[in-house]
């Protein structure tokens, strides 16, 4: 033994590819459709499958941000209300006379600004905890909606905006073809690119990654501008659906979109979990949540059954990784032994 | 192997819970069943969806629908979201256009937000009526309303002057601010507010309590606190009265500030009984309920159609036309009914 070599890539395994929790997920989903087409006699058909998407999908956008979010140890409260922020400065530029493509585009920088805004607090005052700041905004981004709008509700859109919401290219609605566009760009960005790796490496050691000159600050500065974008992306999308906004619109979104994130399997202990995970969750979420709705259960049903998953889901993945590490210290013992 | 059992169990966990739901549910469309092979046409589906979940009103109405419903042999899906929101209504539009419901009673969060939905559901053939609180005329096919505005707002106002003698500041506590029927009488309110005889009356808020006792209760708080001289509290609600009135009563306020409005008797009892609310009004949830479910009825079997002129026999109620509106057409229940220390007693058991 007079060199040692650090083997990095780790030998594939049919076992821990398989104990992966995104096949659990998949697991649930197929369960959840094996359920769903036995109490309801109205779930197994392409319409009512397709469908369900339109209704679920609209907040999914900004799971994408906010997986990076947490995988840096950081969280953000505030994007429901920017979401009803961007909502209601586009209705209102549009009624004073913009055009509806300004107005869009108004809706989409309004909400990477109130992003950017929450990433700069961050960076700029370090002490500071991402739920304080995005608290703050929480309050300050619908406090402004409302002063905006003042109680009323505002629309009158023209018609080729209801596209965004119910629209289907070919018969695939619009919002999905989108979603599953902007996942697969969201799973390359987070796995493959330098930038992601850098996401994990802040959330696995926030300072080690700051002394090894990843450039902590900006990476957090355009995760967050991105989750502010990506609001404005789910206001447009509820916006069209709903054909007038009002101030109160998006309410609780961000408690929606984390237990997303969290059911996927990010773990909130930063560095873990994957893109693909909480995008599976956002159909287990989904389409558990419609099928129920299919056969009618009580709106407070609903929130149990929820709640119950999310207990297990956290509980399994933390388990997961605690397990792993065992693992790991258990080998390494093992190596020096011998 | 600790965690496969583990996971195992979870997953156990989660499919009892689903399956116990499932499981209740078909227990029920076999009972239905049943009822329906004595029925007119193959069972009908009509569906109600309230404001949202744990209202006193909204369960009263629901079950004046279920009612006419089930007395015509069909079967009744009650539903509400458990935030007064459009986005939860919404969903559950879409869920009752995949179930290929017959008619779709909606009670609105929102006057213009359900219109695209609901032209879905209009466009795949399902009747769509409102009630209670009203969706612009685009989306509906009929609203069935209580009483008229007008009369709501006025003796409102009415009433209060007499509790305060004509004279004093005066607020209102709302539902949300973008309830259409709580909106349209405020504004009758306003407009009797200008009659000479109220001279000495200052409406000085209008304060929203989203229908939320919570909410309900600090917005009563802080008119409290805001205005020091008030005199009277109009709450056009029925958790805004019962929450400003239990608000006066722990205050130890009663005969200093006057509560009326539009409350059930059951929950405001106590306060007309201990003088903090000397009276109120109401129409009955139960029929207004049961007309709707009457008027779905009719539509579904094309009876009506929802046009102005449209005449029809509602069980019990007795007949009723359809009358045009500012914007659509609509169905009125009656006038509003006075409850007061005199009649409460055999009302609160009711309902």
């Amino acid at each position: 033994m007079s060199t040692r070599t650090i083997n990095n890539t780790q030998e594939f395994s049919w076992k821990r590819f398989f104990l992966q929790w995104e096949w659990m997920l998949v697991a649930l989903i197929i369960i959840i459709f094996l359920i769903n087409s036995s109490i309801s006699p109205y779930f197994l058909n392409y319409l009512s499958i397709s469908d369900a998407t339109m209704t679920f999908l609209d907040k999914a956008f900004i799971v994408f941000p906010m997986v990076m979010i947490m995988i840096m140890r950081e969280i953000d409260i505030s994007v429901g209300s920017t979401v009803a922020l961007s909502s209601v400065v586009m209705a209102s530029l549009y009624n004073a006379g913009l055009p509806m493509v300004l107005a869009i585009g108004a809706c989409l920088l309004v909400g990477a600004l109130c992003g950017f805004f929450n990433g700069f607090l961050l960076v700029k005052y370090r002490q500071l905890s991402a739920v304080i700041v995005t608290l703050s905004t929480m309050i300050l981004y619908r406090g402004i909606a409302y002063m905006i709008l003042e109680d009323q509700s505002a629309g009158e859109f023209p018609t080729w905006f209801s596209f965004f919401g119910w629209g289907y290219i070919g018969s695939v609605p619009f919002i999905l073809v989108l979603f599953v566009v902007m996942a697969i760009g969201a799973v390359l960005l987070l796995q493959k690119t330098v930038f992601g790796r850098r996401v994990y490496a802040i959330g696995s050691n926030p300072t080690a990654s700051r002394f090894s000159g990843v450039k902590v600050d900006k990476i957090k500065l355009i995760v967050f501008t991105l989750a502010g974008l990506m609001a404005a992306i789910t206001a447009i999308f509820l916006t069209s659906r709903m054909g007038s906004t009002r101030p109160n619109v998006a309410n609780m979104y961000e408690l929606d979109v984390i237990a997303m994130v969290a059911l996927g399997g990010i773990s909130t202990a930063g560095g873990k979990g994957k893109m693909l995970g909480a995008i599976l969750a956002v159909f287990v979420i989904g389409y558990l949540q419609y099928g129920l709705g299919l056969i009618n259960i009580p709106a407070q049903m609903l929130l149990i059954i929820i709640g119950v998953l999310l207990i297990a889901s956290v509980t399994v993945t933390n388990l997961r990784v605690k397990g792993k590490l065992q693992k790991k210290k258990s080998k390494k013992k093992v190596k020096k032994a011998s | 192997m600790k965690k496969f059992s583990l996971l195992s169990f979870l997953m156990l966990v989660l499919l009892t819970l689903l399956v116990a739901c499932g499981g209740e549910e078909t227990g029920s469309d076999e009972g239905n069943g049943d009822s329906d092979g004595g029925g007119d046409d193959a069972g009908e589906r009509h569906a109600i969806i309230f404001k949202s979940t744990g209202n006193p009103f909204g369960e009263k109405l629901m079950e004046g629908f279920e009612d006419a419903i089930t007395e015509a042999g069909d079967e009744a899906i009650l539903r509400a979201p458990e935030q007064p929101t459009v986005e939860g209504q919404i969903q559950i539009i879409e869920e009752l256009i995949s179930q290929q419901v017959d008619s779709i009673t909606v009670v609105g969060n929102d006057y213009d937000g359900l219109e695209p939905v609901l032209t879905k559901a209009k466009d795949r053939g399902i009747k769509v009526l409102s009630t209670d609180s009203a969706v612009n005329g685009n989306s509906r096919m009929v609203h069935v309303n209580q009483a008229d505005p007008e009369a709501i707002g006025r003796i409102q106002i009415e009433a209060v002057a007499e509790m305060i003698d004509n004279e004093g500041q005066i607020a209102v506590l709302s539902a949300t601010s973008q309830a259409s029927n709580q909106n349209l009488w405020i504004e009758w309110m306003q407009k009797e507010l200008e009659k000479s005889d109220y001279d000495n009356i200052e409406l000085v808020e209008v304060a929203y309590g989203d229908d939320l006792r919570d909410k309900s209760v600090s917005e009563t708080e802080a008119l409290l606190q805001s205005y020091p001289d008030l005199k009277g509290i109009i709450a056009p609600t029925t958790v805004g009265i019962a929450a400003a009135s239990k608000v006066i009563t722990d205050k130890g306020l009663q005969g200093e500030v006057v509560v009326t409005g539009l409350g059930l008797p059951s929950e405001m009892a106590e306060y007309i009984e201990n003088g903090v609310s000397p009276w109120m009004y109401l129409w009955n949830p139960i029929e207004l309920g049961y007309l709707a479910g009457y008027t779905a009825n009719m539509l579904v079997a094309e009876e009506i159609t929802g046009e102005v002129g449209d005449t029809f026999e509602a069980g019990d109620l007795g007949s009723y036309e359809v009358t045009e509106t500012e914007d659509g057409t609509e169905v009125l229940l009656g006038d509003p009914f006075r409850f007061d220390a005199d009649n409460i007693d055999e009302w609160k058991d009711v309902y």
